[in-house]
C-alpha cells in the first residue's frame, strides 16, 4: 500500500518553531501513518526534541500546520492536545519524583480510576512496578523511572505516542523490556512516533523513519531500506549500523 | 501478553519504603518537658503550654496560606500579609451589623456570627486573591526577585486601599459571647477563644493534609509543583490548578485574618504586617510546602515564645530568631524536605 494511501494519524506541513531568537524547526514535514511505528533520527541538536515538544503543544509553531487525525492542533494548549489522545515521553522523562509509582500511574489516568485489567497487562512488561508500586518514584534506578515513564503514557489508551530517546543511559536488559513493550503497543494498532539516536534500539522496530538535520527532513524512507543500505547510513547518519553492534 | 526480563539488577540496594520521620513529632514534647523543671509550678507550666499551643494554632492558621503560595508554589508573596487584614476588615465589617447576635446568651446566633465572619472573609479574600494572581503574580512566576519587588509594591497599595475604605483607626472587632470568658481546670485557666483556635488549627491542619495527601487534586497540586510541563503534557490545565492553589492560600490569609483580628479584638491596617516576620520563619523552618513542618514549626515558635517570656522575658523578642537558626543548623531544608526540594 503505498504512503498516500494509508491513513496518517498525524501529519506536519512547514512547521517552524523559534526558541527565542533560535530558528529551531525550519519547515518541517512528516507524515506519519496511523498504528506505526515511526523513528526520527539524526544528531543532536538537529531539532528531534523540538519537533516532539512543538507537537504537543511545549512550544508553540510560529509557522505551518499540525494535524492530528485530519484535525489541526497547532493552536491548541498542550492538555487540549494530550486529551486528543496523544501521550508525551518526555527525554528526563518527567517523573514525579516525590510521588510513588502508584499516584504516578493514576495521575495519568485521566478518565476514571485505572483499569486493573490494562494494570496487569503493564505489569507484563515491567514487573518491578508492581514490585515498586507503593515506593517513591524517586528513589528507582534510571530504567525503572524509564518504565514508570512508558507505563504512565499507556495506562489508558492513546492513539499515539510521542517517546523521547526512550533507551538513553540503559542497560541492554532494559531495552530489551521496552523494545517488547513497543512491539505490544504497535500490535495494539498504537501509532508511536520514537526519536532515538540509537540504531540498532529501532531498526527491528521502526516501520517509517525520517532523519532530521539542522531543523528540517532531510530524508524520508522506510526502515527496512535504511538498514539494507549501509551508503544511506553512512551518508545520513554519518554511522555503519556495524559499528553499533 | 509476554512477560519479560525484570529490572532487579538496578534495584538499588538503597530502595525503601520511606519511614515516617518522627524527630521533628517529637520536639512539641520535648519543648514541653524540658520547660517544666524551668517553670517550677505545674498549673503555670500547664496555662503557660496551653496558651503556647493555642497561639501556636493562630500562627499555623496564618502561615498555613503561606506554606502553599510560597512553600509549594514557590511564589514569594510578600503581600500576604495584606490578605490577612483584608480578611479580619471584611469580617469585621460584616459582623458589625449583627453585634446583637453576637452579644446574644445564644449559641446558635452567636455561631452564626463566626461562620459569617470566617465564610465571608474566606469567600472574598479568595477572589482577591485570584484577581492578585491574575495580575501580579502571573507575570512574574519563577522570577523570585520581581515577586520579592512586586508584592512588596502590592502590600503597599494595599494597606494604602484598606486606610482609604476602613480608615487608619483601630475597628473594634469582639469576640461572640460563647467565646468570652475563661474555662477552668482545677488551678489551670483556659480562655475559650484559645479552644476554639485550637479547633479551627486542627480543621485546617487535616483538611490540608487529606487534601495534599488522598485527594488527586492534592496529588496534582504536588506533581505540578514539581513539573508542571508534564501534568500539562497529562491533559491537566495547571493555570487553573495554580489559580485555585493561590486562592485558598489567601482565603487562608484571611481565615487568619479573622482569628487574629479576634484573639487582638480590634482590626487594623497594622495587622499586616504584624506576623510577617513569624509566618515566613514558620515556613522556612517546617520546609517550603510542607504542611506538617510548618505545623510543628508554628507551635514551637509559640511555646518557646511563651516559656521565654516567662523566663527571661527579654529573650522573648528574639525567641523566634534563636529558634530559627538551631533548626536550620540541624536540618538547613526545614523540618520536612517535600521532593523536589
Amino acid at each position: 500500500m503505498s504512503e498516500a494511501q494509508r491513513e496518517l494519524i498525524m501529519q506536519l506541513s512547514d512547521v517552524h518553531t523559534h526558541i527565542g531568537e533560535y530558528h529551531i524547526l525550519q519547515g518541517v514535514n512528516l507524515q506519519i501513518p496511523r498504528g506505526e511505528l515511526f523513528v526520527l533520527l539524526g544528531r543532536n541538536g538537529a531539532g528531534k526534541s523540538t519537533c516532539l515538544r512543538t507537537i504537543m503543544g511545549l512550544w508553540k509553531a510560529s509557522q505551518g500546520r499540525i494535524e492530528f487525525k485530519q484535525h489541526a492542533i497547532q493552536d491548541l494548549a498542550t492538555p487540549d492536545i494530550a486529551r486528543q489522545g496523544i501521550a508525551y515521553v518526555p527525554e528526563n522523562m518527567g517523573i514525579f519524583s516525590a510521588l510513588s509509582v502508584k499516584e504516578n500511574l493514576s495521575l495519568a489516568a485521566i478518565n476514571g480510576p485505572i483499569d486493573t485489567s490494562r494494570l496487569e497487562w503493564i505489569f507484563g512488561f515491567f514487573p518491578a512496578l508492581k514490585k515498586f508500586w507503593n515506593y517513591p518514584a524517586g528513589n528507582l534506578s534510571g530504567g525503572q523511572k524509564q518504565m514508570v515513564a512508558i507505563a504512565r503514557a499507556i495506562i489508558e489508551p492513546r492513539e499515539l505516542l510521542l517517546v523521547d530517546e526512550p533507551s538513553k543511559g540503559l542497560s541492554p536488559a532494559i531495552v530489551q523490556n521496552l523494545m517488547e513493550a513497543f512491539r505490544e503497543l504497535k500490535a495494539s494498532q498504537t501509532s508511536i512516533i520514537l526519536v532515538e539516536q540509537n540504531f540498532n534500539f529501532v531498526r527491528e522496530l521502526g516501520d517509517s523513519v525520517a532523519v532530521m538535520d539542522d531543523g528540517r527532513i532531510v530524508h524520508h524512507t522506510q526502515m527496512q531500506t535504511l538498514a539494507e543500505d549501509q551508503e544511506l547510513q553512512t551518508r545520513l547518519l554519518g554511522l555503519s549500523m556495524d559499528s553499533h553492534q | 501478553m509476554n512477560s519479560v526480563v525484570t529490572d532487579e539488577a538496578n534495584v538499588s540496594s538503597s530502595l525503601a519504603l520511606p519511614k515516617t520521620d518522627i524527630k521533628p513529632l517529637l520536639l512539641i514534647p520535648v519543648l514541653a518537658l524540658a520547660a517544666l523543671p524551668l517553670v517550677g509550678s505545674g498549673s503555670t507550666w500547664l496555662t503557660l503550654t496551653l496558651a503556647g499551643l493555642a497561639m501556636g494554632m493562630v500562627i499555623f492558621i496564618i502561615a498555613s496560606g503561606l506554606t502553599l503560595i510560597f512553600g509549594l508554589m514557590d511564589v514569594m508573596n510578600f503581600a500576604h500579609g495584606a490578605f490577612i487584614a483584608s480578611g479580619a476588615f471584611i469580617a469585621s465589617m460584616m459582623v458589625a451589623p449583627l453585634l446583637p447576635w453576637s452579644e446574644s446568651e445564644s449559641l446558635g446566633l452567636n455561631l452564626a456570627v463566626l461562620a459569617i465572619a470566617i465564610l465571608g472573609a474566606m469567600l472574598v479574600t479568595g477572589i482577591l486573591g485570584i484577581i492578585f494572581e491574575r495580575v501580579i503574580i502571573r507575570p512574574v512566576y519563577g522570577q523570585h526577585l520581581k515577586q520579592i519587588l512586586i508584592t512588596m509594591g502590592g502590600m503597599i497599595v494595599a494597606e494604602q486601599l484598606m486606610t482609604m475604605i476602613w480608615g487608619a483607626e483601630q475597628i473594634p472587632f469582639p469576640l461572640p459571647q460563647v467565646l468570652r470568658g475563661s474555662l477552668v481546670f482545677g488551678e489551670t485557666l483556659v480562655e475559650k477563644y484559645r479552644l476554639f483556635a485550637v479547633l479551627i488549627g486542627m480543621l485546617v491542619l487535616l483538611s490540608m493534609l487529606y487534601t495534599l495527601n488522598r485527594t488527586k487534586l492534592g496529588l496534582l497540586i504536588r506533581a505540578g509543583v514539581e513539573n508542571p510541563e508534564m501534568v500539562e503534557s497529562l491533559g491537566y490545565r495547571i493555570r487553573r490548578l495554580f489559580i485555585a492553589v493561590f486562592a485558598a492560600g489567601s482565603a487562608l490569609a484571611g481565615l487568619g485574618g479573622v482569628m487574629w483580628g479576634l484573639y487582638k479584638e480590634t482590626v487594623s491596617t497594622a495587622m499586616s504586617g504584624e506576623l510577617m516576620v513569624t509566618v515566613f520563619i514558620v515556613v522556612i523552618i517546617g520546609g517550603l510546602g510542607s504542611v506538617g513542618g510548618c505545623f510543628i514549626a508554628s507551635l514551637m515558635l509559640a511555646l518557646v515564645a511563651n516559656y521565654a517570656g516567662f523566663l527571661v522575658p527579654k529573650l522573648a523578642l528574639v525567641s523566634h530568631i534563636v529558634v530559627m537558626i538551631l533548626i536550620l543548623v540541624w536540618r538547613p531544608a526545614g523540618l520536612y524536605v517535600l521532593g523536589k526540594r
